[in-house]
């Protein structure tokens, strides 16, 4: 009985970090605020629902255009506003209503755009692609859900989960095994002197921005397979998400947002199994006594004053 | 005259005088009914981050917890509305000392830490387990207290309280030390300044406008559901009319809800995507060229804004 919600909280959990560590990438860098975060996974999934309804491909597919295309945003809006909020006396508050503004402004043109209504993609499309494969090389078809333990998940939920590891497991890469990442770090860590040892700050900020931007529109892309489906209101509610699940971890530590994710997603399917009517009061109140009790996060550094 | 005297004299009193006169003369009491009660947030909003710089994202707790406490003393202790009122406002207290934890975080964090307390908060009152006291979910139906005329005088007595907080905090060594505080707390700690009293002092208050609103809402619109009264807007629009006009003044707050919630009557309800679309353009503008409001435009010329 236990293992089911510790499964599936484990498989959302480890999605849910995919979710937040664009924002937390973001934040740690420029201490900015991306409360437009959530309207990005949004228009992640409206080109996850691109490549399936228009093109007819593997939803799944979707993910490297997304990211190509995000990363690209990214560093165009990162040009045309955070060089003029950074002179304003106070960037980090101002932030938040900015890019509430650009939430906003996402919202409206793809509420213009696509009308409200609820849009999915069949379950079973996710990895299509993969089973074709699958299929000539003379593999058994699979396709249908996965037995873990005993207890079975839709292949959706397992196939999110891994592309999430992936997609961690390259940030750590970024991070630490390249020159970008390095001098990304150095600049998570002290502005100032970073730009004081001659690193171009700019760059490396505009390049965390647009990853930020693109993870999040990869996690988009999942987005109307493990919440059933999305509107391009979907935004706000899922900002809301990523900033426990980033806080939790630890904010400003883009790798402490996957264990944030995974207690988060564990916690989640607990209390929904056996609390029901409390669950949705979950992510505020451990917010709220994390922030309290362990401003910094699970993992993570001194942000408390006085 | 004093610039105390001057200030009550030339703005709150006429202000209040307008709105006292304009329900007889204009038949939308409704919309008049909304300019008062957003005059009284973006004061509120004023009072907490014009005068000390903490963003209260989740503002709308405050006055989410006031309509419930209305609502609470007259469905169980069947207590005339104004006695109702004033436990609103002091609800509204209560919730601001259960969260003065939250005021040890700093700029973002407590940003996003009030934000999930105002969510925590709707979730508690929606919870359908609380149905014989909240409601729950359902809604709130008051009977028997019914009285747009008297909620709305309700409405600018508590007008006049907040401008009066307000004008006092831009004419006294109060509101000059807060502001000290707001810029730099080590400084003004060492100058004398008890930061921590101050701090508390200026949350309680906007936090009882706040509740007090909250009271007066319920009372003028009598049916409510939790989503109606914990509506994220209030907070969103609270802040940025305060912002718009520009905070730590007595006249900012003002022009910015009488500018931007009179363009929200104009387009909003036609058409509310294109009105959230010019909306989100216009924050992200005053973020970029206004950062300190439409006062700024005057201020930086040289001259004096109330």
């Amino acid at each position: 009985m236990l293992a089911y919600p510790l499964i599936a909280g484990l498989l959302f959990g480890l999605y849910f970090s995919l979710v937040g560590i664009g924002l937390n990438l973001v934040f740690g860098v420029m201490r900015i605020v991306n409360l437009a975060h959530g309207d990005f996974l949004m228009l992640g999934a409206f080109v996850g629902f691109g490549v399936f309804y228009l093109a007819g491909l593997d939803p799944l597919l979707a993910v490297p255009l997304a990211f190509a295309i995000f990363v690209l945003v990214g560093i165009f809006l990162y040009g045309i506003l955070i060089p003029r909020l950074q002179q304003s006396v106070n960037p980090e508050m101002l932030s938040i209503i900015l890019f509430f503004g650009l939430s906003q402004v996402i919202e409206a043109v793809m509420t213009i755009m696509f009308g409200t209504s609820e849009r999915s993609i069949p379950s079973r499309e996710l990895g299509s692609l993969i089973s074709k494969i699958g299929k000539l090389l003379g593999a058994s078809p699979e396709g249908g859900p996965v037995v873990i333990l005993g207890q079975s998940f839709p292949a959706a939920w397992v196939i999110s989960a891994i592309t999430s590891v992936a997609a961690i497991f390259l940030v750590y890469v970024y991070l630490y095994r390249t020159r970008l990442g390095t001098l990304t770090r150095a600049v998570m860590s002290r502005r100032d002197e970073a730009l004081a040892t001659g690193i171009n700050v700019d760059r490396v900020c505009a390049a965390a921005f647009g990853i930020g931007l693109a993870l999040a529109a990869i996690a988009g892309v999942f987005a109307p397979f493990m919440f059933g489906s999305v509107t391009p209101a979907f935004g706000a509610d899922a900002t809301v998400t990523s900033f426990v699940i980033v806080v939790l971890g630890s904010l400003g530590n883009p790798l402490g947002t996957a264990l944030g994710g995974v207690v988060y997603g564990v916690c989640y399917m607990l209390v929904q199994t056996y609390l029901s009517s409390w669950a949705d009061l979950l992510p505020y109140v451990l917010l709220i006594l994390i922030l309290l009790l362990r401003p910094s996060g699970l993992l993570g550094r001194q942000v408390r004053v006085a | 005259m004093p610039s105390l005297a001057r200030h009550t004299l030339f703005i709150a009193v006429p202000l209040l005088a307008l709105f006292a006169i304009l329900p007889g003369v204009y038949n939308n009491h409704l919309l008049l009914f909304n300019f008062v009660i957003f005059l009284i947030l973006a004061q509120g909003v004023n009072i907490i981050y014009g005068f000390t710089g903490y963003l209260p994202f989740g503002y709308v707790g405050f006055f989410g917890a006031g309509a419930y406490g209305f609502a609470i003393m007259v469905m169980h202790f069947q207590s005339p509305a104004p006695l109702a009122v004033v436990v609103a406002g002091l609800v509204g207290v209560a919730l601001g000392l259960l969260l003065a934890p939250l005021l040890r975080l700093t700029g973002a964090y407590f940003a996003i830490a009030n934000l999930a307390a105002a969510l925590a908060v709707l979730h508690f009152v929606a919870n359908p387990a609380l149905e014989s006291i909240t409601k729950g979910p359902y809604g709130v139906a008051l009977n028997g207290t019914f009285n747009p005329t008297m909620a709305y005088n309700g409405a600018l007595i508590i007008l006049a309280l907040t401008l009066g907080i307000v004008v006092f905090l831009r004419n006294s060594s109060f509101g000059l030390a807060l502001q000290a505080v707001r810029e730099d707390a080590f400084s003004a700690s060492m100058a004398g300044v008890n930061v921590l009293k101050m701090r508390m002092i200026a949350w309680l208050a906007s936090a009882l406008v706040a509740g007090f609103a909250g009271g007066v809402f319920a009372w003028y619109v009598s049916v409510f559901y939790p989503d109606n009264v914990f509506s994220a807007d209030f907070s969103i629009f609270a802040i940025v009319f305060a912002l718009f006009g520009g905070v730590a003044t007595i006249t900012g707050p003002i022009v910015g809800v009488v500018i931007l919630y009179g363009i929200y009557n104009l387009i909003g309800f036609t058409t509310p995507q294109y009105f959230q679309l010019i909306y989100g353009l216009l924050i992200i503008g005053l973020v970029l060229f206004l950062p300190a409001g439409l006062v700024s435009l005057a201020t930086r010329r040289g001259w004096y804004v109330p």
